[in-house]
């Protein structure tokens, strides 16, 4: 009896505990879903929202001294709308009938480069151990405890009542308001509404303004949790969120709100019992440590694994898009023949020039640097094969880069075995992670298969490396996570040129093999897959083992890109190469600048590694004007300015998905086009 | 005399690169019925798009009541203020709304909230079938009941202008005979109708005037009963069956 006395007082202590980090999930659940049933948006940006008018509050109410509902004001009110408006209107509005999936790597574009653009366009800069303080008065510090076993503070209570009321106000509008119904329905098709005589452009004004609203009395809401102000621990919690969200299918808000509190609940009643269980089971110890953090991401990868609706939730066309023309094709596909001629001799020139000075004028760091590129762009093929030829979203490339890592610094550590014997092992084993990763997403949709992978990149981020058979352990912590350089014969590749040239090879045969694969069995069926899956099935094409192979292939080739790497700096360094974050910025730079054609992937290896030290720092102006001294002062430029300008690159996705560089190829293609057949009329 | 309620003046149009429309001059007087007939793939329903705002002519400019509508703009709304309505071709219905929240969505603009419920019982009326699933999902209808339901929406507003594309394919052909019907209705209650339609002999029958369209141009103008003959003599001359 005692025993279950105190087994219930637990778990209510557990559901009390779990409350306010769930009314957290709720709201941002909430926020999400309201983003989505009214714009059709998957957004990831939503936590950049938030953080923005989390930071403005506190640089309006802590650092100029504000009264708190001035700051309020400001932030909430003002400035939260006007963040929804600006991107509805320069951005959003122009992407209404582009595919979820491309909507949603604009966001991914967005939530890296918003923040940057506030905290330096506000000059902002996160104090750590400086909190905010929430919006009522002594918020963290009265506290009430209505059942004697768990106190709740006057800050969580408010956000409590913020979920609840928002949910009722948010139900009722979408029920009884026209707006709400228009709401809907410019989601669905913005021209169908149109013809219905409503303003499609003001109602999706209106809705990101009030979904940009709730983004920020979230952030605001939220804020004291944190010891200080990161946007990268409100996207982790976005990320967390869409599980709650899920479970309503983005679209039902009382099942979001339920879903954030459950998620919190069952969290906070784990955590209780866990401990205790693992006292009696000391196998169980491991597991305890770990799996706490990464409990979230489990729960989201669960849900839409087997949440079946989440499957099968499919997106609605437009019933009205046979007005958009077609997609336009490759440029290479419709250029004239002696400009191809003419770029291909020139592409090489450029490649011999550039090659030619490295090998013979660069010093160690260059070297080093365009080592690095021509690496990166390896590990980019990866993304040109899932997403250039498969259309799908993964993002978790930076953990089967980091499989690979791994794989050579164990190997090599433990059994002294070669590392480019390992670097093979290593891209196998990615390969096999990631065709047993796509057992289970594949039958996702586009959008969802995303998340699906980001949750496995944040489950490998919080638990595997964390293992010492992964990331080395506590050993690892002292002598970092070494990785010697390959040695063949009389070839020590612990030279840098003779480096270089191990990189340049491998590049070479990735995209020899990625070439073949599109010309392929497998990347025509990719292609077909792209155009329909239900069409494609229904001649009898099957989705399931192309894109098993796809995502293996994938894999494999980021295995290995993430091997050398290793190799290459000595070190696995998988905080600053392969987190999470890493790679979704990877994602960003590959299909702003072109994730369809191995070229694409090779110029944006080359932006990622290069762009930073050529252009920010100042070297590349430094040299045309001859002398450091000579540059202007405000050089070098931050290295956020990098994720800025890719951030907004990526936003040209859903419009030019073919990347930049394409579609810069294909304009001037046409005008040369123009003109070379003009000449040969005349002649 | 006033200035039409419709009016194309040299319009082009096309999708991306594609030219669908080559100068096409066209106008819609108020009460005037005209029908729009040509071959698959002439451009009638890139015309018809053009006429509605849902379409941005690259060259030319669409007037209503005499004003130039502004374009390069998503203007679609203007029309349907203007009292120009479009029933859009094929299954032209919000798939994730239920039929009633499809039919509010227009309704509510139009007659207010105080006449969505009168609004609503005279769509049920014309098409009962509706009015058992005014529940369901409208992606869940039948090809069939979603075309009433599309075109439910236009019918009940009578509007100043209706165009309507392929109004009758779909549906079974008593159902045709009765939308017809209803057409002439609000036709007599003084509605103008741009009408597309490859049930031609409907059509004309119902239409005061006709324009044929032939790659992307108007061949021809002029009193519905003399279009059946000109129809026959244009397609025995292009080669084209029937
Ligand atoms: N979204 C689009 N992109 C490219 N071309 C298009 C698009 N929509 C229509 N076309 C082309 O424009 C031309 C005119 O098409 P339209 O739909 O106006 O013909 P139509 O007269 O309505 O034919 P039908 O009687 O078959 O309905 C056709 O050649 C068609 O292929
Ligand atoms: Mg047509």
């Amino acid at each position: 009896m005692i025993l279950a006395s105190g087994f219930f007082e637990d778990l209510f202590r557990g559901v009390l505990q779990g409350t306010p980090p769930g009314a957290v999930y709720a709201l941002i659940a909430l926020g999400f879903v309201l983003t989505y049933k009214t714009s059709g948006v998957f957004n990831l940006a939503f936590g950049a929202q938030a953080y923005i008018s989390a930071a403005m509050y506190f640089k309006v109410h802590s650092v100029w001294g504000w009264p708190k509902w001035a700051a309020l004001l400001v932030s909430v009110f003002v400035l939260a709308p006007l963040v929804g408006l600006v991107l509805e209107r320069a951005i959003f509005r122009h992407l209404r009938t582009a595919s979820a999936v491309s909507k949603l790597v604009v966001t991914i574009g967005l939530s890296v480069a918003l923040p940057e653009i506030f905290n330096w366009a506000a000059r902002f800069s996160a104090v750590a151990g400086r909190q905010i303080t929430g919006i009522v008065p002594d918020g963290a510090g009265v506290y009430y405890d209505p059942f004697g076993i768990y106190r709740f503070n006057r800050d969580e209570l408010a956000m409590m009542a913020v979920a609840l009321a928002g949910t009722l106000l948010l139900a009722a509008l979408f029920r009884f308001t026209m707006m709400g119904l228009s709401m809907r329905a410019v989601v669905e098709s913005p021209r169908m509404t149109e013809l219905s005589g409503v303003n499609a452009n003001r109602v999706s004004a209106f809705a990101w303004a009030l979904s940009s609203t709730f983004a920020g009395m979230a952030g605001v809401l939220i804020a004291p949790r944190f010891n200080s102000l990161s946007s990268g621990d409100y996207f982790t919690l976005v990320i967390i969120a869409v599980a709650a969200a899920a479970t309503g299918l983005l679209i039902s808000l009382p099942r979001a709100l339920l879903g954030g509190l459950g998620l919190g609940w069952f969290i906070a009643v784990f955590n209780t019992f866990l401990p205790g269980l693992a006292d009696d089971h000391t196998w169980l110890r491991p597991f305890q440590e770990n799996l706490t953090p990464s409990l979230p991401f489990v729960v989201l990868f669960a849900i839409l694994v087997l949440w079946r609706a989440v499957g099968r939730q499919r997106e609605a066309s437009d019933p009205l898009a046979g007005v958009d023309p077609p997609p336009p094709a490759l440029a290479a596909l419709e250029r004239h023949p002696k400009l191809t001629m003419f770029t291909r001799l020139f592409g090489v020139f450029f490649v011999t020039v550039v090659g030619l000075v490295v090998w013979f004028r660069a010093d160690v760091l260059w070297m080093s640097l365009v080592t690095k590129a021509v690496i990166i762009a390896l590990i980019y093929l990866s993304v040109t094969v899932i997403t250039g030829m498969g259309g799908q979203i993964s993002l978790c490339q930076g953990t089967f880069a980091a499989i690979g890592g791994f794989t050579v610094f164990q190997m090599a550590d433990r059994f002294n075995m070669s590392v480019l014997a390992a670097a093979l092992i290593g891209a196998a084993l990615a390969a096999v992670v990631g065709a047993l990763l796509s057992l289970p997403v594949l039958r996702l949709g586009g959008v969802w298969l995303a998340i699906a992978t980001l949750a496995f990149a944040f489950f490998f981020d919080a638990v595997m490396v964390k293992f010492s058979w992964v990331g080395g352990g506590s050993t690892a912590l002292l002598t970092g996570t070494q990785v010697p350089r390959p040695l063949i014969g009389p070839i020590d590749f612990a030279s840098d040129r003779a480096f270089l040239v191990l990189a340049v090879v491998a590049l070479v045969v990735v995209s020899v093999v990625v070439i073949q694969l599109r010309e392929g069995t497998i990347g025509r069926t990719l292609a077909a897959l792209r155009g329909s899956e239900v069409a494609a099935a229904s001649i009898g094409i099957s989705a399931a083992r192309a894109r098993i192979v796809a995502f293996a292939v994938s894999a494999a080739i980021a295995g290995l890109g993430g091997a050398l790497l290793a190799m290459h700096q000595q070190n696995v360094n998988y905080a600053l190469n392969f987190a999470p974050i890493v790679a979704l910025f990877w994602l960003v730079v590959v299909v702003a600048l072109g994730s369809r054609t191995v070229e694409g992937a090779i110029q944006a290896g080359a932006a990622f590694a290069l762009f930073e030290p050529l252009i920010l720092q100042g070297e590349l102006l430094g040299w045309i004007v001859r002398g450091e001294e000579r540059l202007p002062e405000f050089f070098p430029l931050s290295g956020n300015w990098r994720l800025i300008l890719f951030g907004l690159m990526a936003m040209q996705f859903a419009r030019h998905p073919e990347g930049l560089v394409e579609h810069g190829k294909r304009r001037s293609a046409t005008r040369i086009n123009g003109w070379l057949e003009a000449r040969e009329a005349r002649a | 005399m006033s200035a039409p309620i419709l009016e194309l003046r040299e319009v082009e149009a096309g999708y991306g690169p594609f030219r669908a429309l080559f100068g096409v001059s066209l106008a819609v007087g108020a009460g005037e019925a005209v029908a729009l007939v040509g071959a698959n793939g002439a451009g009638k329903t890139t015309l018809a798009r053009v006429a509605s705002g849902l379409l941005v002519p690259s060259a030319g400019s669409v007037h209503v009541d005499g004003a130039q509508i502004e374009a390069g703009v998503t203007a679609a709304w203007r029309f349907v203020r203007a009292g120009v309505m479009h029933a859009p071709e094929g299954r032209s219905v919000f798939a994730s709304l239920t039929v009633e929240e499809n039919l509010a969505l227009s309704f509510q603009r139009a007659f207010g909230r105080a006449g969505l419920a009168g609004g609503l019982d005279r769509a049920y009326e014309l098409f009962p079938r509706l009015g058992e699933r005014r529940g369901q999902i409208a992606g869940t209808l039948s090809g069939g009941e979603q075309r009433m339901l599309s075109l439910a929406r236009v019918l009940v507003e009578s509007p100043r202008l209706l165009i309507a594309d392929e109004l009758s394919l779909g549906l079974a052909p008593m159902v045709v005979d009765q939308v017809f019907e209803t057409l002439s209705q609000i036709r007599a209650t003084g509605t103008a109708l741009l009408i597309v339609e490859q049930q031609v002999g409907h059509a004309l029958e119902l239409c005061d005037r006709a324009a044929v369209l032939e790659h992307g141009l108007i061949t021809w103008q002029g009193p519905s009963n003399e279009a059946g003959a000109v129809l026959e003599s244009r397609l025995f001359e292009s080669g084209a069956p029937h």
